[in-house]
């Protein structure tokens, strides 16, 4: 078997895989923090900026990098937002007596 | 940096996010959770960042996005929390359309075509797939948003034939997308774009107020779908993992949401609920009676048991008394009653809201029980009160077959000694029912807006 396997299917095979993980990750969450989970997979969903960044990426300036500029200024508002309004939450849980 | 140690940097970040979703299956370790999200982050941009060459412009773009970001964290209101996460869904929505048209622009940049070279058939669906979840996301987020913060009505927008008309407009952009397919051009492209975007907004539209929980949970998914989309474009494995952990978790948060509220997730999406309320129809001419006391009467009740168990509904935090009623509970505590909060899987808005509303008042959060936990307990108690909550505590979803309500999973409050609710008239809840439990023998209502109630009642517990 010499031929190259295709990129798409290199990526159904991490994609399926990784369904699975958040599957069986997210069902032990406890129920108590279900607001904490989706702030953080807002953030988390934020690591569009990699995609952004890359699309920010040439060096002569055209259509497409301006698109990926204001896309990164969309996804760091997520990110930056998204794990520090988590942290804010996060800190209310308190044991009692602290 | 070469493009392997780039990829292992991805790989280093994409375990980090599992490690964050793992870190919330407690409270003691989901704050290590965040604290590994936020390096993983920073790994998979600081790294993107060094292959990049308008790093100037893009860390300029980062500043002005993560100032707003930090800002509205700090500002926003913990009862407005599910609008945040709704206009969050959004910005990811559209960055991931603006990142498609992007590729789509120069393709070359991304590596994923040679220069001259048009993009690749898998590709071309790949881009076609992140686009459309990505503007189904966008507007679909901002018309929930605007729903949830008040700006919209809540209630569901139906009219004839709205059911065909999606599925037409959705064939249709099917259709655009194959014809992008065999030949991409910016045409095909941008009208399938544009009818992505209606179809958000229509697909939200028939959605009522009381299904939110559901929708928010389900454009969660959504938008973890777009950026896994994005990265299969990319081919990104990264995007493809972390995008695969957001959707799974929105999807099982819809599915928790609608086994909450008994409803079927595909009638959720058909839509229609929680506008027009229901004619309560069982008025079997009967006339009920209620006992009614004062908040003295309650303080004396609360204050002779040995176990309280509280029951919040949203209503409370529209009352803001949630500090009030930690004060009440320290000053039973102090008596030595047992307090615990019961909390129903749809108290707030949210999945989990109710939670955040009690641990922002400083509840204790040992104090506080999800409803499978404690539903055996209500037996063996001798005072619960129930505050701001009504469907949820209708002992008709038990034992009334021909209630609309019956199935769905209910704190068994009825159980309990004595009952006490907190309500401001007689009232039906979203669901437009008469709540039976009010009319038990062994119920008290205490009527009187909650925070006022909850106060008077630590003035006579003092």
């Amino acid at each position: 078997m010499t031929e190259i396997v295709d990129p798409l299917v290199m990526n159904l095979t991490v994609f399926v895989l990784a369904i699975f993980i958040g599957y069986h990750v997210v069902w032990n969450v406890t129920p108590a923090l279900h607001t904490p989970l989706m702030a953080v997979t807002n953030a988390v969903s934020g690591i569009i900026i990699v995609g952004a960044m890359l699309a920010a990426k040439p060096q002569e300036m055209d259509i497409g990098t301006i698109l990926g500029l204001v896309a990164v200024t969309l996804a760091a508002i997520n990110v930056f937002g998204g794990f520090l309004v988590t942290q804010r939450m996060l800190s209310m849980f308190k044991k009692k007596g602290k | 940096m070469s493009a392997n140690s780039v990829s292992l940097a991805y790989l280093v970040a994409a375990v980090l996010f599992i490690l964050t979703l793992k870190g919330l299956s407690s409270p003691t370790t989901a704050r290590r959770g965040n604290m590994f999200g936020m390096i993983g982050m920073a790994i998979a941009v600081l790294t993107t960042l060094s292959v990049t060459h308008n790093w100037q412009y893009i860390l300029i773009a980062i500043a002005v996005g993560g100032g707003i970001g930090a800002l509205v964290a700090r500002r926003i209101e913990m009862t407005a929390m599910p609008e945040l996460v709704a206009a969050m869904h959004s910005l990811v929505g559209l960055a991931a359309v603006l990142v498609a048209m992007a590729a789509f622009n120069n393709p070359v940049a991304y590596g994923i075509a040679l220069p001259g070279e048009l993009l690749h058939g898998s590709n071309r669906i790949e881009l076609f797939i992140g686009t459309f979840v990505g503007a189904i996301t966008f507007t679909g987020s901002i018309f929930a948003f605007g729903k949830l913060s008040g700006k919209l009505s809540g209630r569901p927008l139906r009219f004839v034939g709205q059911h065909w008309l999606n599925l037409a407009l959705g064939i249709a952009m099917l259709a655009f997308g194959i014809a992008f397919f065999l030949e991409p051009s910016w045409t095909p492209f941008l009208i399938m774009t544009a009818i992505a975007l209606l179809l958000g907004v229509l697909l939200i539209m028939p959605i009522g107020g009381a299904d939110m929980p559901v929708v928010v949970s389900m454009l969660n998914s959504y938008s973890g779908w777009a950026a896994a989309g994005i990265g299969f474009t990319l081919n990104n494995n990264m995007l493809i993992i972390a995008g695969s952990l957001v959707g799974s978790s929105g999807a099982i948060l819809s599915y928790i949401m609608c086994k909450a509220m008994n409803r079927a997730f595909f009638n959720v999406i058909l839509g229609g609920f929680g506008g027009e309320a229901a004619v309560a129809s069982e008025d079997d001419g009967v006339q009920k009676t209620h006992r009614s006391g004062s908040a003295d009467d309650a303080a004396f009740l609360m204050g002779n048991a040995d176990s309280v168990i509280i029951v919040p509904g949203y209503g409370l935090a529209v009352a803001r008394a949630q500090h009030a009623i930690n004060e009440m509970s320290k000053a039973l505590t102090e008596k030595g009653v047992k307090v615990r909060y019961a909390i129903h899987p749809v108290a707030g808005r949210m999945p989990g809201h109710m939670n955040v509303l009690l641990a922002e008042a400083e509840v204790p959060y040992e104090q506080v029980v999800e409803m499978d936990e404690i539903n055996n307990e209500f037996a063996d108690t001798d005072v619960v009160l129930v505050i701001g909550a009504n469907d949820v505590v209708n002992p008709a979803a038990k034992n009334d077959k021909s209630s609309p309500i019956y199935g769905m999973p209910i704190l068994d409050v009825y159980k309990a000694r004595t009952v006490l609710v907190v309500k401001r008239s007689m009232a039906t809840g979203y669901a437009g029912l008469d709540n039976d439990l009010f009319y038990m023998d062994k119920t008290m209502m205490v009527f009187g807006d909650a925070k006022k109630v909850v106060e008077d009642v630590i003035k006579a517990l003092a």
